[in-house]
């Protein structure tokens, strides 16, 4: 295991390219995501890097371009298509139903039915079985504190709330797990909070791909740094070799980077989980 | 002049902290919503027993549940909308149509009664259909197109009907059938009929559904924020649809218990239904804006607007002071809710 450069990546993505009219979204962008690695992806507004993730979210389709998971070719529709290749997205808008407890919003869309009789005809929810799995999944996680997962999420703080959410990607992200600027809504201590959580999943071994403008965090937890620019990779940069003002420098323009070095192989060698 | 020290701060932040009985109360109205029309409720029908004993005989209070079945009913399919941060305008109309249908085939094409039943619920469903159609494949607000719909079904029925009411004696072989939910039962001293039975049966059913089964789960994540459902993988515009499906099935039944309660099946009765069945969703602690809100709570908002209009009565008010007092009961109602959805921990 400890040859790196043997190792295949998850998600491929080659020569992707999308426009939205005459707005060129990705212009041939490409991407690699290795096992249990962080791979933090940045670039100033319109750089692309949503629409990247969204094409490997599902969201978006590309124009033309590759999408490999574990080297299978993939086309996703929708995102219930990622879905079911186990990639799974938390949004920054808290894309939770507040009304509904946390349990319930866990397993929302993928709902748990009892076994037997009273679950295939009268399709009765396992209720119990699913706030089982939700605080084993929300301690699991180090958010131990909260009990009851009957509690409606709205009564929740932001990063509570973004915690559920993770936690639920993280129980069904069998593959990839997506966070899109997951803390933007959150204070400092709520940040570190998803941060943590981050470094967790990553060690038992899921990669995570984290979209992100706070530089601090992206350099606290990535493992590589895909810098997005102009609709394709300026460089893949690691927290080692290079400084924030690097980063921002490829980012604006200001520090060209050699096509050959734009890509950059694995550095981390995967947590065996 | 005093500046706040620390310790003042900290006093304060203590206090904050502090979780008060008006905490625990907000807290408790959050998670059950019906909790403050049941003491409303209790206290009305303790006030209007002081005032003349006569309400608290068994045979007016039997006659309440009686009168509070086809509007109670009605509103099952109401709060299935509201749920889902919708309106349905066309509720009344609705069950008026069916209940024309089942009537009308039986008195003059003689279908037999099951089957002019089944015609009946036909036309609920395929009402609520039309209605779930417009708004989630055309995308047009439920209360737009619930009010065009509410115009459209009234004039069918008006038009179907030839403004005739038709009588029991005319439905032949099938009144039987027909006006089988009026049927009186002795319940102990109470005597309801199978109407008031079917209605509760009706509560029962659709509480039991929306706590426990996925769709249950999913109209409420529609009704509670419809872009964060649809990012947890839920179908959004399939759970609307069979939303105002399934209410127009429940509304064809509300035809059917008016049949029986009235006897006869008339294009004009259910005149105030729409405004009433929405009244007592929101009495009962559903939110109008979506995503909260309970049968059970819907149950007590009717049987608490039965209450108020026989008590009034009783009291021997003129019946403007009902429609004050509803008035004042829903407004006090959504004020609350608004209170109600600030909750914090």
């Amino acid at each position: 295991m400890s040859d790196l450069s043997s190792i295949q990546p998850v998600v491929q993505a080659k020569g992707l390219i999308k426009t939205f009219g005459r707005v060129v979204g990705l212009n041939s962008a490409n991407l690699e995501l290795y096992p249990g690695e962080v791979l933090a992806v940045i670039g100033d507004n319109g750089a692309g890097k949503s629409t990247l993730i969204k094409c490997i979210s599902g969201a978006e389709t590309p124009d033309s371009g590759q999408i490999l998971i574990d080297s299978e070719e993939v086309s996703f529709k929708s995102s219930l298509d990622a879905r079911a290749y186990g990639i799974e997205t938390v949004y920054q808008t808290l894309a939770v139903a507040p009304a509904l407890d946390i349990a319930s919003n866990l397993f929302l869309g993928r709902e748990k039915r009892k076994s037997g009789f009273l679950g295939s005809v009268f399709r009765k929810l396992d209720h119990s079985g699913m706030r089982t799995t939700a605080k084993e999944q929300m301690t699991k996680l180090g958010i131990g504190t909260l009990q009851d997962m009957s509690q409606a999420v709205e009564t929740l703080s932001g990063g509570q709330r973004q915690a559920v959410s993770v936690a639920r990607a993280e129980a069904f992200g069998s593959k990839v797990v997506i966070l899109d600027e997951p803390t933007a809504a959150l204070g400092v201590r709520e940040s570190n909070q998803v941060l943590k959580m981050i470094e967790l999943m990553r060690d038992r071994g899921l990669p995570i791909i984290l979209i992100s403008h706070n530089m601090p965090q992206v350099f606290e937890v990535a493992d590589r740094i895909h810098v997005q620019r102009l609709g394709s990779r300026a460089a893949v940069v690691t927290p080692q070799t290079h400084t924030m003002n690097d980063a921002v420098a490829i980012m604006t323009g200001a520090l060209k980077v050699d096509e050959k070095d734009q890509a950059l192989g694995p550095v981390r060698v995967p947590a065996t989980a | 002049m005093s500046t706040p020290t620390t310790t003042d701060a900290e006093a304060l932040i203590e206090n904050l902290d502090r979780k008060g009985p008006m905490h625990h109360f907000h807290h408790a109205l959050h998670k059950y919503p019906w909790i403050s029309p049941g003491i409303v409720l209790l206290v009305a029908v303790i006030i209007f027993g002081l005032i003349n004993h006569r309400f608290w005989a068994i045979s007016n209070l039997s006659l309440i549940t009686q009168q509070v079945s086809i509007v109670g009913a009605i509103a099952v399919a109401q709060t299935l909308v509201i749920l889902t941060a919708g309106i349905d305008l066309s509720v009344g109309a609705v069950a008026v149509l069916a209940s024309m249908v089942m009537a009308k085939t039986a008195a003059e094409q003689g279908v037999p009664g099951p089957l002019a039943l089944l015609l009946g619920f036909a036309v609920g469903a395929a009402a609520g259909a039309l209605n779930g159609f417009l708004i989630t494949k055309l995308k047009l607000p439920p209360f737009i197109v619930t009010l065009g719909t509410l115009s459209i079904f009234m004039a069918l029925t008006l038009i179907y009907a030839t403004g005739r009411t038709i009588n029991a004696d005319k439905m032949g072989d099938a009144a039987g059938i027909l006006l089988w939910l009026g049927t009186p039962i002795q319940v102990g001293g109470f005597k309801i009929t199978y109407g008031v039975v079917a209605m509760i049966l009706m509560y029962v059913l659709f509480s039991w559904v929306l706590k426990n089964t996925a769709w249950g789960k999913h109209v409420y994540a529609v009704g509670d924020d419809p872009a964060a459902a649809s990012l947890a993988g839920i179908r959004v515009n399939r759970v609307l649809f069979s939303v105002y499906l399934v209410g127009g099935i429940v509304l064809a039944i509300a035809g059917w218990i008016a049949i029986g309660r009235v006897g006869s099946a008339s294009p004009t009765i259910l005149p105030d239904a729409n405004l009433e069945s929405i009244t007592a969703v929101v009495i009962g602690g559903t939110s109008l804006f979506g995503g909260r809100g309970t049968m059970f709570g819907t149950l007590i908002g009717a049987i608490l607007v039965g209450v108020v209009s026989n008590g009034l009565v009783l009291a021997g008010l003129d019946q403007a002071y009902k429609v004050l007092a509803i008035g004042i009961l829903v407004i006090v109602s959504v004020a609350l809710d608004q209170w109600i959805r600030k909750v914090r921990s």
